[in-house]
């Protein structure tokens, strides 16, 4: 179980406070699939950086089953069993897509079956990539996808995916989500993903929307998706003033 | 041959040699033969007139390996050696150089040497040197290797050039002349570290028509190490070039790298990239949520970049 604790980030600028992250405290139980979305600049992945300890908040605790993890570093917390999927994962020149499973797996005799089948649930042909560098020769929708497929391997307790769907065409999209989907269904993880995909917001557990650094609003996606189209219209002046004219 | 630990140790570094080779040798220790072998397609032989060996390989010999390493074991040695290879028409073979430097004494250890191949038309090469020094004494490890190929019609020659550790002070030069269709790989690695310096100075010279070269050089200098490099590719003819050189600085190193493309045909299609820069941050990142620590993640980077 995951319990975040009046958990704050502030930074220092011209001389002000400025809170990226308010006060925010949530209890995310295991096996469950929780969905962050929100509008840019909200603090979703400040608040998903923090639990993985990309980001050190401020104030406020954060509980791994139990044990505080606050002031534990990023290998620790991914010792632990706590795994990061980066929106924009780096390129490693000399590392290869086989390499890199192989580390996320912690097993060093890591097969290639394994790794196929990895692969193979992000949308990729592991004979076509396993021995190709991550490196600029891949595309950023490959990157992603190869990003994906290292949690995937990693087969952490917890599972954090930053925005997997950006960047990503239609078609390995759809398959994206059924592989979330079969995660979720096999109940051994417990995900928490950003994302502003209707497709992936209706397979969460809970919705939470995140803005101003605060949790706005929390429901299923019956009860929030109706509420992010509502927020959406009318937040654009242009439109509301048209839609007055006529 | 291969008498102690250290000799051992060496040839497995430099030269992946566990016991005796199989097929053409010559073991050079100390500026002595420490053994030789030739076989019915390659042949050595020592000079008359100055340090070193011809090495002549039959037209047609295709699929054997010839190993030539070179150990220093003895502090403050130095010496000059001319190495020649004669590889026949439609070849394809394998050359294994390298020098490994043990000295454990106050006294600078050096081994120059020059390497000069003269492939015929149609051979392929694959050249492998490694270059590695150990020991714990305070005199120097230096190593200058010189490489020149000329390589006729339709040769080829794939050089991977590896210096892995331990070599303080090296200047490297290579020259390689491509032939009509002839093609030239060469691969760098270089690890500077401690007070180390590096300068590496290529040429490749397409003075032939439809020929190709390419050179890959990936380089870390850390601690207070200097490297240089100078990669310089000429094209002479209807040609196609590429010099791709990567560097990761760390400490208080310092890296220069000027890579040069000199057209002298309208047909001649060159392409140079260079750069340098430290190990970026969010690589760090991901591999520490990988479950590996700031070192590993570091040693992990580096491993993969001079692989």
């Amino acid at each position: 179980m995951l319990e975040l604790q009046g958990l704050s980030y502030a930074v220092h600028e011209d001389g002000g406070e400025l809170g990226i992250l308010n006060d925010i405290s949530l209890t995310v139980g295991d096996g469950r699939l929780v969905v962050f979305t929100g509008p840019n600049g909200g603090g979703k992945t400040t608040l998903a950086k923090s639990i993985m300890g990309l980001v050190r908040p401020t104030a406020g605790r954060i509980l791994w089953n139990g044990q505080d993890i606050t002031n534990l570093g990023i290998t620790e917390r991914a010792r632990q069993g706590i795994s990061y999927g980066f929106q924009q994962p780096p390129r490693f020149k000399g590392l290869t897509v086989r390499d890199l499973l192989t580390l996320a797996s912690g097993d060093g005799k890591l097969s290639k079956d394994r790794c196929c089948q990895y692969l193979t649930r992000v949308g990729l042909c592991a004979n076509d990539y396993l021995d190709r560098e991550v490196d600029a020769s891949l595309s950023g929708g490959e990157v992603k996808r190869i990003e994906i497929a290292s949690i995937l391997a990693r087969n952490a307790a917890l599972m954090i995916f930053d925005e997997p769907e950006a960047g990503i065409d239609l078609w390995s999209f759809a398959r994206l989500t059924e592989t979330f989907e079969q995660l979720h269904a096999a109940g051994g993880a417990t995900m928490i993903i950003i994302s502003h995909q209707e497709r992936i917001i209706s397979l969460a557990d809970e919705v939470i929307v995140v803005g101003e650094g605060r949790l706005r609003h929390r429901g299923t996606p019956a009860e929030i998706l109706p509420r992010i189209l509502e927020d959406t219209l009318p937040g654009c002046p242009v439109l509301t003033k048209e839609a007055k004219a006529q | 041959m291969m008498d102690t630990e250290i000799d051992r140790g060496l040839l497995e570094k430099i030269a992946d040699l566990i016991g005796k080779p199989v097929g053409a040798f010559n073991i050079r220790k100390d500026s002595g033969c420490d053994g030789r072998q030739s076989t019915e397609h390659i042949e050595i032989t020592s000079k008359e007139d100055k340090p070193g060996i011809d090495i002549r390989i039959k037209p047609g010999t295709v699929g054997e390996t010839c190993y030539i390493p070179v150990i220093i074991t003895k502090s403050g040695l130095r010496e000059m050696v001319y190495n020649d290879f004669f590889v026949g028409e439609g070849c394809d073979v394998d050359i294994v150089a390298g020098c490994g430097i043990h000295n454990c004494g106050g006294q600078e250890s050096r081994h120059d040497g020059v390497h000069t191949f003269y492939v015929g038309k149609g051979a392929k090469v694959r050249y492998t040197e490694k270059h590695y020094g150990e020991g714990d004494g305070t005199g120097g490890r230096v190593m200058n290797p010189e490489t020149v190929v000329y390589l006729e019609e339709g040769a080829s020659i794939q050089m991977e050039t590896v210096q892995i550790r331990g070599i303080d002070s090296t200047k490297r030069s290579t020259k390689i002349v491509c032939g009509k269709g002839a093609e030239a790989v060469v691969t760098e690695r270089l690890l500077t570290h401690g007070e180390q310096t590096a300068e590496s100075d290529m040429e490749i010279i397409l003075d032939g028509e439809d020929s190709k070269g390419r050179v890959i050089s990936r380089s870390v200098a850390q601690d207070h190490s200097e490297q240089v490099f100078y990669p310089r590719m000429v094209g002479n003819a209807q040609c196609f070039g590429h010099v791709q050189c990567d560097s990761i600085i760390m400490g208080e190193a310092k890296i220069k790298s000027i890579p040069a493309i000199t057209a002298n045909c309208t047909e001649a299609q060159l392409v140079h990239e260079a750069a340098i820069g430290k190990i970026a941050g969010d690589q760090l990142l991901k591999l520490e949520t990988l479950g590996l620590t700031e070192e590993e993640a570091e040693d992990c980077i580096l491993k993969g970049f001079l692989a």
